[in-house]
């Protein structure tokens, strides 16, 4: 049964790694900012299997602190792209 | 311009909730797992930031009219006041203290001194990032 979570560990990690060529290689920003949101995921399963080779559960406020952080970065990096500022001051409306 | 981001805002109207009582979970359970004043402090500091994403920053001061800075000196206060408490008692500084007590809904519990401790640590991380990130977000 461990050699399965290790040929999925070397697996995600292939995964990443070509994430990190398109993070790399990709002509427009919303290309990189995809292939972050997409670590991001592989980062969060990369983790879980690491929680169960070690065989601890402490891991696991790490994977929803993870996906938390992840969103909240996409969404900061997609509303940059899209407005130019970040956060809104509300005054013109 | 104003019904644009109506997924953002539905989907922080749920989330924020999440990440709020994540952060709750994470500090109260910095006793006996991982976690404490200070991640919880960050977890909810970026709910607010979520938050600010969704709105604007004069919608989220409306809503928390909150003064960051005299958070800061709330937790400072705590913090300070939970170490200096113990001189009271005729013990060194910094000297905590524990019991265990019967409360209605959860039984025995075991309250420990070093929880208003880290509630400092909380309320000057929450005070400390929001002013860092209002201030440099807000260009005026």
């Amino acid at each position: 049964m461990t050699i399965l979570f290790w040929v999925s560990l070397v697996l995600i990690v292939v995964s990443m790694a070509l994430f990190v060529y398109r993070l790399i290689k990709g002509p427009t920003a919303p290309d990189r900012v995809i292939a972050l949101d997409a670590m991001g995921v592989t980062l969060i399963s990369v983790i879980a299997l690491l929680s169960v080779l070690v065989g601890t559960n402490l891991y696991l406020e790490i994977i929803l602190l993870l996906a938390i952080l992840s969103f909240i970065g996409t969404v900061a990096f997609s509303k940059f792209i899209e407005k130019g500022e970040v956060f809104d001051r509300g005054d013109s409306d | 311009m104003k019904n644009s981001d109506v997924i953002i805002q539905t989907t922080t109207k749920v989330v924020f909730f999440i990440i709020f009582l994540f952060a709750i979970h994470i500090f109260f359970a910095g006793h006996y797992t991982p976690g404490g004043g200070f991640v919880g402090g960050l977890l909810t500091a970026s709910a607010l930031v979520l938050l600010l994403l969704a709105f604007d920053i004069r919608t989220v001061k409306k809503a928390l009219p909150f003064n960051y800075t005299v958070i800061i000196g709330i937790g400072l206060i705590l913090a300070l006041g939970t170490a200096s408490a113990s001189i009271l008692f005729d013990v060194p500084f910094f000297t905590h203290a524990y019991d265990y007590f019967k409360l209605p809904l959860f039984g025995e519990t075991s309250l420990h001194s070093a929880m208003l401790f880290d509630l400092g640590v909380y309320l000057v991380v929450v005070g400390a990032t929001m002013n860092i990130i209002l201030s440099i977000g807000s260009d005026d």
